[in-house]
């Protein structure tokens, strides 16, 4: 499955799907109780490409459900230290300099299909999981933090003291680094992101989770109907997080 | 262990004594606050999520890049058949060993997990140019190490031109490799510059050759002799040239930025705007770290040791800014990802990033100028580095 | 006079050959002489949930962390997340609770993981960052 040579938006199209689609009943929202897509000893394979997309004109300033069902479902606690502490997903609001349309979007790891942290850590601590999922590989992390230095959207966070509380599905700890995971934990079993879901809870549907490679997937329809963009896509990265009104 | 005609060890004074404790005691101050760092994490640093690399990475990247331009004197004598060079040959192949194992010991200690060497020793990821350079560091002390053994072994001795360009060859690599960690963060504006490789290449040769002479220097004085002035004036005019050479790829980065690929926002802020990081650029790398060793070291009337010793002392101290402003000021400015765009968030985008040294990272950087002088210490007392005499006559 | 040096070297590896073999000596005579003074008593600890463990005792004991790790290879890198080695598995069946019913993390002192630990004398690096608590998925029964 050779997604290098040709474009985005072809490779959209020529994957075809796993062979298990998914039904979807409206974004982020799936009858999980019918056969997973995947066995649970079934490893993650690359006929998917799971990806978000984020409708900029749909998400709203001041609101950071995503944020908060992120710290909640990943134990992301708050030490009063700000600057060290971790963020896995941001609000981050724009002010056109021109013309002072004002905007606001969540940003996380782009889950990028050339990701610069994989390519420069030095012991493969982080990976792209065959499904397109980018990770870091806490046991082998050796918190050099070159992912960090390396990574454009400045996604990844450094553990800079001891925790406790760690939830069982999110171990996480002082001295290596980590980012977005998808919620790998719950796309493992057939569901949609935290984030996803508390957008949709919120009434706001701006986050739509999918497999970019899913000719029926609603993520990869929207994205073949509408007109997305990757940022800094001129880095060629290929990532698997897009924005539509921006 | 051969004894050679015109070198010998270090002998116990009470100034080898002296040096040696001070040197041990800031190496300790720096395994103290490695220790620090490692237990409560590193919140306890100035280091945070928007400033990655600190002080540490400032001082183990000057070590390092200083490390391979100390082998510079050696290459001379050897390489380039220079004969008046032979005499510092071994002490500056000594150094390059030292200075990079000091620079290596902080590079470690700064971890999040120091506790995984023995990962990161085993698992390598071949795409990683950090990968890279922990085997071009381990190849640079394995034929430093050889190259010495060629120095030092009579019977050896008619390889030492060879070995010594390989050695020569694989520090102008590692020189390469070294600034590459800089050159593959495609996202960061101030590392984005094709003068990285050769700004780094001559920043070593600078960097080395001031260590050589003020540690060379130190060392002759605990052996209750003085460097041959001759050689000291002609490692004084290389400096010299150095610190121009520095200076010209310094300006030529700059003007790529602003006129090539159009970073104007981020020179605006190391040129006019940056504040500490502006002043630190013109104050201290420019004014005091160039233009006054440029001319302690380039006009024949400062021609006087104690300028000398002055100008090196310079000379190191603008390198240290240089590294600083280079990573330090490239991290605090942001990340530019929607051009066009004024941007807020919780994360610091859009915002210059704070970042202040703690006791604990200021000292652990020390630590590293202190091991490699410790080890340099340790060198010169066992095997025979320092030339008996230098008066420049008794060289036959 | 390479005669010479070579009988001075070979008798400084000679001498620190000797050093070597005397220190390992005293070494193994003062572990022999506190095992036999310090009675070192068996690990104690809780009782685990369930009929019986995953494995074989006795492969458990020396084991266990060769499949631990083997499965964490398959989950973090791959996705797979049978529950039969998953270090989430083990403490779900082996967290003991405390008298109000709560659950006590297994690396606490007197519990499964921690007790066999000392004993060992090895050091658990798991649950800097591994919850050492069932989570609350798993049923609250005894
Ligand atoms: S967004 Fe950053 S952390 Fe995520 S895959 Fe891309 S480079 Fe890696
Ligand atoms: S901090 Fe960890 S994941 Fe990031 S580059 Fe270093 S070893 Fe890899």
């Amino acid at each position: 499955m050779d997604m290098k040579n040709s474009s985005p938006r072809r490779t959209f199209f020529t994957q075809a799907s796993a062979g298990v689609a998914l039904l979807a009943l409206a974004p982020g929202v799936r009858l999980v109780d019918l056969a997973l897509a995947r066995a649970q000893d079934e490893p993650a394979s690359a006929a998917q490409r799971w990806g978000l997309l984020v409708d900029v004109d749909r998400c709203v300033s001041g609101c950071d459900a995503c944020v908060s069902a992120c710290n909640t479902e990943h134990g992301l606690g708050d030490s009063e230290r700000p600057q060290t502490d971790a963020q896995w997903i941001r609000k981050v609001d724009l002010v056109d300099h021109n013309t002072g349309r004002q905007l606001s979007l969540p940003l996380m790891c782009q889950h990028c299909e050339e990701p610069p942290c994989v390519d420069v850590c030095p012991t493969g601590a982080s990976f792209r999981r065959a499904d397109g999922i980018v990770l870091v590989d806490k046991h082998t992390c050796i918190g050099c933090r070159y992912c960090m230095m390396a990574c454009p959207y400045k996604a990844r966070s450094f553990i800079h003291e001891d925790l406790t509380g760690q939830k069982t599905h999110a171990p996480r700890g002082k001295g290596a680094v980590e980012s977005c995971t998808l919620c790998v934990h719950r796309v493992d079993r057939d569901e949609s992101p935290a984030c996803v879901e508390a957008c949709t809870d919120a009434g706001r549907e701006a986050l739509v989770f999918g497999d970019i490679n899913d000719r029926n997937d609603p993520l990869a329809t929207q994205l073949a109907e509408t007109t997305t963009r990757e940022l800094r896509a001129d880095l060629k990265l290929n990532t698997a997080v897009r924005y539509r009104g921006l | 262990m051969m004894k050679s005609a015109y070198f010998q060890s270090v002998s116990s004074s009470r100034g080898y004594w002296l040096i040696s404790a001070i040197a041990g005691v800031i190496t300790l101050a720096g395994l103290i606050g490695a220790e620090h760092m490692e237990s409560a994490g590193h919140w306890v640093t100035g280091m945070s999520n928007q400033v990655v690399w600190g002080v540490p990475h400032v001082f183990a990247i000057f070590l390092i890049v200083a490390a391979s331009g100390a082998l510079n004197t050696a290459s001379i004598a050897s390489v380039f058949a220079r004969d008046d060079y032979k005499p510092l040959a071994r002490l500056s192949a000594l150094l390059a060993i030292a200075l990079l194992s000091g620079g290596l010991a902080v590079l470690v200690l700064d971890l999040g997990r120091p506790d995984r060497l023995i990962v990161a020793m085993t698992h390598y990821n071949f795409k990683s140019i950090f990968a890279w350079n922990i085997f071009l560091y381990i190849g640079f002390m394995f034929i430093v190490g050889i190259y010495l053994w060629m120095m030092f072994e009579p019977r050896m001795n008619r390889f030492t031109a060879r070995v010594g360009t390989a050695a020569f060859i694989w520090r102008l690599v590692l020189t390469t490799g070294t600034g590459s960690i800089f050159g593959f963060l495609v996202a960061r504006e101030a590392f984005d510059s094709a003068v990285m490789a050769p700004l780094f290449i001559v920043m070593s040769l600078s960097f080395g050759t001031a260590l050589t002479l003020l540690i060379g220097m130190l060392i002759f004085w605990i052996n209750g002799a003085t460097m041959d002035p001759a050689l000291a004036q002609k490692l004084r005019r290389l400096l010299g040239f150095f610190v121009i050479g520095v200076a010209y790829l310094v300006a030529v980065d700059h003007l790529t930025k602003l006129y090539v690929t159009g970073h104007h926002q981020l020179e605006q802020f190391i040129l006019v705007d940056g504040g500490i990081y502006t002043l630190l650029f013109w104050g201290v790398q420019i004014l005091l770290g160039t233009v006054v060793p440029a001319i302690l070291l380039l006009l024949p009337r400062f021609c006087q040791r104690g300028y000398l010793i002055a100008a090196a002392l310079l000379v190191v101290v603008g390198a240290l800014t240089q590294v600083y402003v280079l990573i330090i000021g490239g991290q605090v400015f942001p990340l530019e990802l929607f051009p066009g765009y004024s941007v807020t968030s919780t994360f610091y985008d859009g915002v210059i990033a704070d970042y202040t040294p703690s006791l604990a990272e200021l000292a652990l950087g020390m630590g590293g100028m202190g091991l490699a002088v410790l080890v340099t210490l340790i060198g010169v007392r066992i095997l025979p580095f320092v030339p008996v005499q230098m008066t420049g006559k008794n060289q036959d | 006079m390479i005669w010479g040096d070579l009988i001075e070297r070979g008798c400084k590896w000679l001498s620190r050959a000797m050093r070597v073999v005397v220190m390992t000596i005293a070494l193994s005579l003062g572990t022999s002489v506190i095992e036999a003074y310090a009675e070192v008593s068996q690990p104690v600890f809780p009782s685990a949930r369930g009929e019986q463990c995953v494995e074989p005792v006795d492969i458990m004991r020396r084991d266990h962390f060769e499949f631990l790790k083997h499965q964490r290879d398959k989950t973090v890198r791959e996705g797979i997340r049978t529950p039969r080695h998953s270090l989430a598995g083990c403490i779900d069946c082996h967290a003991d609770k405390d008298a109000q019913g709560r659950f006590v993390p297994v690396n606490a002192k007197g519990q499964f993981c921690q007790s066999c630990h000392v004993y060992a004398a090895v050091k658990i690096d798991c649950f800097s960052c591994h919850a050492a608590r069932p989570s609350e998925r798993v049923s609250q029964s005894p």
